[in-house]
């Protein structure tokens, strides 16, 4: 269909693309003539920008991709003829000329990863681990430290090493060490964020099973067969609420534990606490952190119904917005003071809804910290918590 | 007909898609029904919703007047547009509700381990999605100018300004039930009047206008490059479209994504008799609009012609409903998958955010539909086909089904294909319907293979980059995983 008006399209919007292109090429041209400082200036700025490319690199540690891409960076900056970073235990990346000593590098570096000094090899040292060395005739090799210990070498390789080369070597290797220790600072830190979010694990109340226990005893001689659902439901609640594995769950699975929960909840109350949902089908599906949705409708049973007078009713809703799942959750009880509430979720007093508090904390921690819990309320208005969740998230398993 | 039964039809479409976006779950629940609520859509109920998506006004106008232009070569269409959803189900449907991305994007992204895969898919989907929705406002000016004889943007104004209204405006909450309402709507607005027509015919007995066998517009039949090229586009290019994958995303694992799927190739199976019974009863009884450059048209005319009557525009305006509905549901499916992608790549993933992107999705097809004019919209559907199968469709199955995928050579292939199959289209529209050799008109025969191809031979060059988490992700996509429970 040569003719059809989706060509026309394709045409004009491929003209607009051309021109975004040619502008764009433009401007960068132009940029590209503007004065850039004196020859000194610009040598500081591009050993710096070396460096500081190089360190990206190195960010996550001594490995082979890494390792790789920040040597080619550094052996422009040591302007040597080759250029190689290994880790105790082989050879991570080799950039230059000169690749047929590779194989003789570690026995070569052995010396110095054990001692931890700088060594320079002439080319009798060479010849002697790798017979045809060619025109490389110097090599210098620099330990990198973490700590006391020895996790790696630079080692550069010219026609000769002069003190500059010895110099600039050792002080390329203490730069690659203080990046390893930065990346090491990163693990650890990553290591504690999951403690953190580990220890944030909801648990249920106390009051929660102290409350339960007491309203199914008070069913035990009354209506036993209702109270034995109820401890049936007991069961399966804590059973959910103390699995040990995962600290993500569907949407579906935390609205079930809501329903257990609220089901006991109204063994105590009643016809008092009425609960309405609108759940839509797309969001069913979504992951959220474990135990994030019961804390909050916990919340509004006990700060917001109990303390009322007659009925209270909650709503529980979940969107599809977008990319992201929204769910909200609503009650029309005594709500709380606004000032009171953002210092408690500061984290500056130790009020009654800590429960609030460890959930916003987990969002926070998982998705940033445009994901924690936004909360609307004031005395005697109820109270309005919304979520929101990105639908997608490949990297937790619920 | 009667302009004011147009209106009308079209203005009960609009209100009601409306209405159920935005009360669709307004139906308040107390907990007693908290199962209810809280179990997922069966498949029943998702395969009605993406048939309501995917049936564009390329398959409800187009399909029977490509029939009535060029007969059985016009068959290939419905044929590919279903089949598609077969390869579809082997291959895509339970892996990708595996993955847990929810975007093409997002999936390429967590596969590949690379941003910048990420964003070439991106931009390929946006492309993707922009070209599918000119063929819909396209339809949408059609339908309004033959039946109202209002100008031909007031068409697609209106579908323009009630997508944004529902979208926007945030009354696509739970757009299933939207899309499976159209649907239904789409296949009684069909079924109903050709039922009609039928008993007419038989009753009085009208004597046929022309043959079957002739081509009524005098085109030259197709050679077997051109079904064999247009078949590749259809069935690979049903894989890569981004509002029919978010679909499956609604089904609770990949067990009922197959199932839904199944469901899907025979709720399309049927649809199809009905535009290829229109397209008949055209050449026998409407060759005129061939003739008359109408064919689109026909299946908006055929009831008011040969029932007639009060009969007649009442049959007409559900016909007109239908085609709405079919506007409305694809363009809207289109604007939300669009607007998440945009939203979430360029900013930032807001909810004001995604306003803005869902206007900016719909706004740039309208400014395209309203300087280009329509032909052939079933053509033009199936060269939006031919570019997802040569961008998106490769990056899909490679990523699924091959360990060996990189992220230069995902890009490579993505920009092989979009470069060949989007010359391909620019080619045919400078070189005009005479002057463009087939191999040209329809380039998915090797437009697709080209980007195989090179995404498989730079793959292979660059392999040290497959990424690190490549076993993760496949064990991921490739083990059943746990049901979700829904049940007591």
């Amino acid at each position: 269909m040569p003719d059809s008006p989706l060509c026309s399209a394709a045409a004009v919007a491929l003209i607009a693309l051309a021109v975004a292109v040619v502008v764009a090429v433009g401007l960068k041209v132009l940029r590209s003539f503007r004065e850039l400082g004196t020859d000194a200036e610009r040598a500081t700025y591009n050993t710096l920008h070396a460096a500081s490319k190089a360190g990206r690199h190195l960010r996550t540690g001594l490995n082979p991709a890494g390792a790789a891409k920040a040597s080619r960076q550094l052996r422009a900056l040591l302007g040597c003829d080759a250029l190689a970073i290994l880790d105790v235990s082989g050879v991570l990346a080799w950039d230059g000329t000169a690749e047929e000593l590779r194989p003789g590098l570690m026995a070569l570096a052995a010396d110095v990863l054990s001692s931890g000094r700088t060594q320079v090899f002439n080319a009798a040292d060479l010849q002697l681990h790798s017979p045809k060395s060619g025109s490389v005739a110097a090599a210098v090799v620099a330990p990198v430290r973490s700590g006391a210990r020895v996790v790696g070498a630079v080692a550069a390789f010219a026609p000769q090493a002069g003190a500059g080369l010895v110099r600039a070597t050792t002080e390329v290797a203490d730069w690659v060490a203080a990046q390893v220790e930065l990346a090491e600072l990163d693990a650890s830190r990553t290591l504690l964020m999951e403690a953190e979010v580990r220890a944030l694990r909801a648990q249920i109340s106390p009051h929660f099973i102290y409350n339960s226990l007491n309203a199914i005893a008070s069913f035990i001689n009354t209506d036993p067969a209702r109270a034995r659902e109820l401890v049936v439901e007991f069961a399966d609640f804590t059973r959910y609420s103390f699995r040990r594995h995962g600290d993500f769950t569907t949407l579906a699975e935390e609205l079930r534990c809501i329903d257990r929960y609220l089901l006991l909840e109204r063994a105590r109350f009643g016809e008092r606490v009425q609960v309405s949902l609108r759940i839509a089908p797309e969001v069913l599906s979504t992951v959220i952190p474990f135990l994030s949705l019961q804390p909050l409708v916990e919340n509004a049973v006990r700060h917001g119904l109990e303390a009322k007078e007659g009925p209270g009713h909650i709503t529980i809703s979940a969107n599809d917005s977008g990319a992201f799942a929204e769910v909200t959750i609503e009650d029309d009880g005594v709500g709380m003071d606004p000032v009171q509430l953002q210092s408690m979720l500061a984290g500056h007093v130790d009020g009654e809804h800590v429960g609030l508090r460890n959930v916003d904390a987990r969002l926070r921690q998982v998705y940033g910290d445009d994901h924690g819990l936004v909360i609307e309320t004031a005395p005697g208005e109820g109270t309005l918590i919304t979520m929101r969740v990105p639908k997608s998230q490949p990297d937790h398993d619920a | 007909m009667n302009p004011a039964v147009g209106i009308a039809a079209v203005a009960a479409v609009s209100v009601a898609t409306a209405v159920i976006g935005f009360y669709g779950l307004r139906i308040s629940r107390t907990t007693g029904d908290f199962y209810v609520a809280s179990r997922t859509v069966p498949p029943w109920w998702n395969a009605s919703a993406i048939g309501g998506e995917y049936l564009s006004a390329a398959s409800f106008l187009g399909v029977a007047g490509l029939i009535l232009l060029s007969g059985t070569d016009a068959l290939w269409y419905p044929v590919g547009y279903t089949a598609g959803y077969l390869m579809l189900l082997l291959f895509v449907a339970a892996p990708l509700r595996r993955s847990g991305a929810y975007t093409i994007p997002d999936f390429t992204e967590a596969r590949l381990d690379s941003r910048a895969v990420r964003r070439v898919t991106s931009l390929a989907v946006v492309m993707v999605g922009w070209l599918y929705i000119v063929p819909q406002l396209h339809g949408a000016a059609l339908t309004i100018r033959t039946t109202t004889g209002l100008p031909s943007w007031a068409g697609s104004t209106a579908v323009v300004v009630v997508v944004c209204l529902t979208v926007v405006a945030g009354g696509m909450r739970s757009i299933t039930f939207v899309q499976a309402f159209q649907f239904w709507l789409k296949l009684t607005a069909l079924a109903v009047p050709l039922i009609f027509i039928l008993l007419v015919l038989a009753e009085d007995g009208a004597p046929a206008l022309a043959a079957v066998a002739t081509n009524p517009g005098g085109a030259a039949p197709a050679s077997p490059y051109q079904s064999i090229s247009l078949l590749v586009a259809l069935l690979f290019g049903t894989l890569g479209l981004p509002h029919v994958l978010v679909r499956f995303y609604t089904n609770p694992d990949g067990h009922s994504a197959r199932r839904t799927t199944l469901i899907v190739l025979g709720l399309l199976s049927v649809f199809y008799l009905f535009p290829t019974a229109y397209g008949l009863a055209g050449r026998l009884f409407a060759p005129d609009l061939a003739r008359a450059g109408q064919a689109d048209a026909l299946v908006l005319l055929l009831p008011g012609r040969l029932v007639g009557g009060p009969a007649g525009d009442l049959l007409s305006a559900l016909v007109v409903a239908g085609a709405f509905a079919a506007f409305l549901s694809t363009t809207s499916g289109l604007v939300v998958s669009l607007a998440g992608v945009i939203s979430q790549d360029v900013l930032g993933g807001s909810v004001r955010g995604f306003r803005v992107a869902a206007l900016v999705s719909i706004i740039v097809p309208l400014g395209l539909a309203l300087m280009t004019d329509s032909l052939a919209l079933a053509g033009s559907v199936g060269l939006v086909f031919a570019f997802t199968a040569s961008t998106i469709c490769p990056v899909l199955l490679l990523g699924i089904w091959w360990r060996g995928l990189t992220d230069v050579g995902a890009i490579a292939g993505m920009v092989t294909g979009g470069l060949l199959c989007g010359g391909a289209m620019v080619a045919g529209t400078v070189l005009g319907m005479a002057g463009t050799p087939p191999w040209l008109a329809q380039p998915a025969a090797w437009s697709v293979p080209a980007a195989f191809t090179v995404m498989v031979l730079t793959s292979r060059a660059t392999s040290s980059r497959v990424p690190r988490t490549i076993t993760r992700v496949m064990t991921r996509l490739h083990t059943p995983e746990r049901p979700l429970v829904t049940e007591r």
